[in-house]
């Protein structure tokens, strides 16, 4: 026997097990995408609301996605709790200005972060939403306050088509 | 055992014994050596057997009748309860199954858990059960889902939404789990195959648990290694066979009460309301059987430390062998072992207690206390023991404390300090 033979078999039995793998990856993958959001739900991104009929002080919830979306007409009170919070004093720091780019109007995903429940409207200790499935404060901005979720409510991509109709997404 | 030697009598069985052993197979389960002392709480191996042919077959059956989208989930499990031939009835049978099912499976942990079943060399038979555990709890959650009702919904968005507590990708692998941005029909449609897939993986572990099961033959009450077969044990059939149907008997008495006088007792009003995404049920609560665990979940106020907390406290099960320090298998002979296992039954029930509950205030506190000693048992308390604990002297034989003049000088004087 030379030393020749055992190498090449050694080359084949690397070379074979390599094209197995990248061949059975390659089937792996199809199976694993297919769960991820499909074209048809993906279409479905943005939503168009009118928002007239909302009074200060009222909120509307549309579903967008799938998921409830909160449009508040915030109070001048409300505007100036949430602009008076000092950054020290929160969870997850953000400022309401970035939040609420227009002021009277809070737009964001009614989604806790914890574990994705609704929350409730005016309730909780900071006088904004209260989660009610474990427990989680939301502030009049939709930060998290406190309670176990660990981030603010999500601002979606959303903007003013015109004085009274938003557009979602 | 007489395995290897077994000839059928017929020359026909003989000729097909000799081509696929099955007959060999079906002897060895009726001769099986088994412990002559096992009580009841070494019945439920069989009610669990027979829990989850029931499930599979009334599973089977609903699967006939019910449809896998969101907008007819909900009415076709209607049409079941209202049109379907004793539709009713195996819907019943198959939700309250469930429960059954978790019952008798906490009944059989925790029969290991005083006995130390799961010693060496009962490590894999163990582990196995974890997995099955694991499963079984994968299906019941799916199978929950599956009515769409609001509890449905809702308990699909906060378990899946677990996920999300993993770090970089776990928005990711939520919207994987969905196949979209919340809980809708795609994640109705994968949860239903799953669902239907889960209990035949479930049937091929359980066979495999059995086979471990078989190589060292039945744990006992007095936990110790007996000679097989000896005057210490008795064939399967027809003895244990006779002690598992009378145990049945009794537990589907159980079982039929449920299903014929209050069969939504252990189920939420709130499942008999259609899911809805834009309302959340003012108090979500997991079935009973999950209840611990939630209360684990709930009692750590940080999201990720919360769900880690709760996996844990599953998967601390399967280190148990390595945990559990004490040579002595049988808490019968270990009187502090004993006494904190009566704590953890407590401390369990307590869990499950609160985890029912609001998380807030008193119900809160109590949660976190009774989490803390959850690990405190199995990560301080168990390995320590070993090493500290004075055990009892533990007979040679199964026989040899009935009949006495054993050669284990120890337990005979143990026996006459008692009697004095």
């Amino acid at each position: 026997m030379s030393d020749k033979k055992p190498k090449r078999r050694e080359f084949l039995y690397t070379a074979t097990t390599a094209v197995g793998a990248v061949g059975a990856a390659a089937v792996v993958w199809p199976m694993v995408d297919q769960m991820n959001p499909d074209a048809s739900v993906k279409a479905l991104a943005s939503t168009e609301v009118d928002v007239s009929s909302v009074k200060p002080g009222n909120t509307i919830t549309v579903l967008w996605r799938g998921k409830p979306v909160f449009i508040r007409r915030r109070t001048q009170e409300e505007i100036e709790e949430a602009r008076s919070v000092k950054m020290e004093e929160l969870i997850h720091p953000e400022k309401d200005e970035d939040r609420a780019k227009n002021p009277e109007w809070l737009v964001m995903v009614g989604v806790c972060t914890h574990l994705g429940c609704v929350p409730l409207n005016d309730k909780g200790d900071y006088n904004g939403w209260f989660c009610p499935c474990h427990g989680s404060h939301y502030d009049t901005s939709g930060r998290i306050r406190k309670g176990p979720a660990p981030w603010n409510m999500e601002v979606p991509k959303y903007e003013f088509v015109n004085a009274n109709t938003i557009k979602i997404g | 055992m007489s395995d290897h030697d077994y000839k059928p009598k017929s020359k026909v069985g003989q000729w097909f014994n000799d081509r696929l052993p099955l007959l060999t197979l079906a002897n060895h389960l009726t001769d099986y050596p088994t412990p002559k002392n096992l009580n009841y709480w070494w019945t439920f191996g069989g009610i669990l057997t027979f829990c989850l042919i029931t499930q599979i077959i009334t599973g089977l059956t609903l699967a006939m009748h019910y449809i896998a989208h969101a907008d007819m989930a909900f009415e076709s499990v209607e049409h079941i309860m209202r049109d379907v031939n004793y539709g009713w009835l195996i819907r019943y049978i198959h939700a309250n199954g469930a429960s059954m099912f978790f019952l008798a499976v906490y009944i059989h942990i925790f029969r290991s858990l005083f006995y130390g079943s799961y010693k060496s060399p009962r490590e894999i038979i163990w582990i196995l059960g974890i997995i099955i555990y694991l499963l079984m709890m994968a299906a019941a959650f799916m199978g929950y889902v599956l009515p769409w009702g609001q509890m449905s919904f809702w308990g699909a968005t906060v378990i899946t939404n677990l996920f999300s507590a993993i770090p970089l990708v776990g928005e990711g692998i939520v919207t994987w789990l969905w196949g979209g941005y919340s809980v809708d029909n795609p994640t109705l449609t994968r949860f239903f195959t799953l669902h239907y897939l889960i209990p035949f993986l479930i049937l091929g572990l359980v066979v495999l648990h059995i086979w471990a099961l078989h190589v060292p033959g039945n744990n006992n009450p007095v936990g110790i290694d007996i000679k097989k077969p000896s005057k210490d044990t008795v064939p399967f059939h027809p003895y244990i066979v006779i002690k598992d149907g009378f145990a049945l008997l009794m537990f589907m008495i159980v079982f039929a009460f449920f299903v014929f006088y209050t069969p939504n007792i252990l189920g939420h009003a709130d499942n008999y309301i259609e899911a809805n995404p834009m309302v959340t049920p003012a108090h979500i609560v997991p079935e009973w059987y999950l209840l611990p665990f939630y209360a684990i979940l709930r009692s750590v106020p940080d999201k990720l430390l919360g769900v880690v907390a709760m996996l844990s406290a599953i998967l601390i099960l399967a280190a148990l062998p390595w945990l559990d320090t004490s040579k002595i298998r049988s808490a019968v002979f270990r009187p502090l072992y004993k006494q904190f296992y009566w704590i953890l039954v407590a401390d369990v029930l307590i869990l499950g207690y609160v985890g029912a509950m609001p998380a807030e205030g008193l119900y809160l506190l109590i949660a976190r206390v009774a989490t803390a000693y959850y690990f405190l048992h199995f990560l301080v308390i168990l390995p320590v023991l070993g090493f500290k604990e004075r055990t009892l002297p533990v007979p040679l034989s199964i026989t040899e404390p009935i009949l006495g003049g054993s050669p284990n000088l120890a337990a005979a004087r143990h026996r006459e300090s008692k009697i004095k």
